[in-house]
């Protein structure tokens, strides 16, 4: 795992407050999390743009699988 | 037959937010009712756009940011006598309420809150109304009457204006009356794309009437509000939202 992904993690995981820090991975199918809700993906959202200054639509949320696939999606959008 | 108790023949009608959505529609419909319109946004491109859409003649355009209080003054000494104002600009930005900054709160607060309540209080103070002029605020549902989650910020500038409307009523009576509508989810570009098409369908099913709203639902309730036809209605808001309240 390379430092970024790593980071991109850890902001995506400060937006939970239950689920173990163990359970975030690249693989991780993050719509399967019990606690994740829609309430959750708008501050994931927010996170991304304030973090990574990368703006991402309800509907580029639900086309991401994994984190990976997120994180991946975030990085071409900062390249672009 | 010619008899409509909700013509708007001869007013003089000013409309803020008019560049796109509910506030376009309420400009065509005015029109068609006869009335002439000063349309105002800072969305200059926008405001020509449904212009253009407009029937009859002598209809006005100023964009304004309504937020700068020097815009404000410009465009209030700029205005002819009124008969109605539509105060429809509005602005959101879906946020958790732990996600909530200054700058985002500042601004949805200045452009649905501050905004109308300043641009009120200047059209009053320089007797911009005729006799009999009505009042409407485009509020929501939301803040007033439901929650939703990412709506706090949003709900806040709502809930404030709805406050200022009821005292603005009791303040105008009886020479103006002054009221608001409070559209539940309308098909307008207000809410962004922060939630996902699925998101929207599942939220569709929670409306009785199993869609959202077309600016035109609410443009021809604010009509109403404009006209004679609600000549002893005020500090009143019309709830227009496919049933959503029921539940």
């Amino acid at each position: 795992m390379n430092m970024e992904i790593k980071e991109f993690i850890e902001h995506f995981a400060e937006q939970f407050d239950e689920t173990d820090i163990s359970e975030f991975k690249p693989e991780t199918v993050f719509h399967d999390l019990e606690e994740y809700t829609s309430l959750i993906a708008l501050s994931i959202i927010l996170m991304v743009d304030e973090e990574y200054s990368v703006t991402i639509d309800g509907n580029e949320m639900k086309s991401c699988v994994t984190i990976e696939d997120l994180f991946n999606l975030v990085q071409k959008k900062a390249e672009q | 037959m010619s008899y409509n108790p909700f013509s708007l023949e001869g007013k003089t009608i000013l409309v803020t937010g008019a560049a796109g959505g509910i506030g376009r529609a309420t400009s065509i419909e005015c029109a068609k009712l006869g009335a002439k319109l000063v349309l105002t946004d800072i969305n200059e491109t926008g405001l020509t756009e449904t212009k253009a859409l407009l029937e009859g003649e002598g209809h006005e355009c100023v964009s304004a940011d309504l937020t700068s209080q020097e815009a404000l003054d410009d465009l209030v000494n700029s205005l002819p006598m009124l008969d109605g104002f539509v105060s429809n600009a509005g602005v959101t930005k879906p946020t958790p309420v732990k996600m909530i900054s200054k700058e985002a709160l500042e601004r949805i607060m200045s452009i649905n809150t501050y905004g109308p309540i300043y641009l009120t209080q200047r059209l009053l103070k320089k007797k911009k109304f005729n006799a009999n002029a009505s009042l409407v605020f485009t509020v929501s549902i939301g803040g007033v009457y439901t929650t939703a989650p990412g709506n706090a910020m949003y709900g806040a500038s709502k809930g404030a204006l709805q406050v200022f409307v009821r005292n603005v009523a009791l303040e105008g009576a009886p020479r103006i009356r002054c009221n608001s509508v409070n559209p539940g989810m309308v098909n307008t570009n207000l809410a962004g794309r922060a939630y996902s098409d699925d998101d929207k369908a599942k939220d569709m099913e929670t409306y009785p009437m199993k869609r959202y709203g077309e600016p035109r639902d609410v443009a021809l309730a604010i009509v109403y509000l404009l006209s004679d036809a609600s000549s002893w209605v005020t500090g009143h808001s019309l709830i227009i939202d496919g049933g959503k309240t029921l539940y």
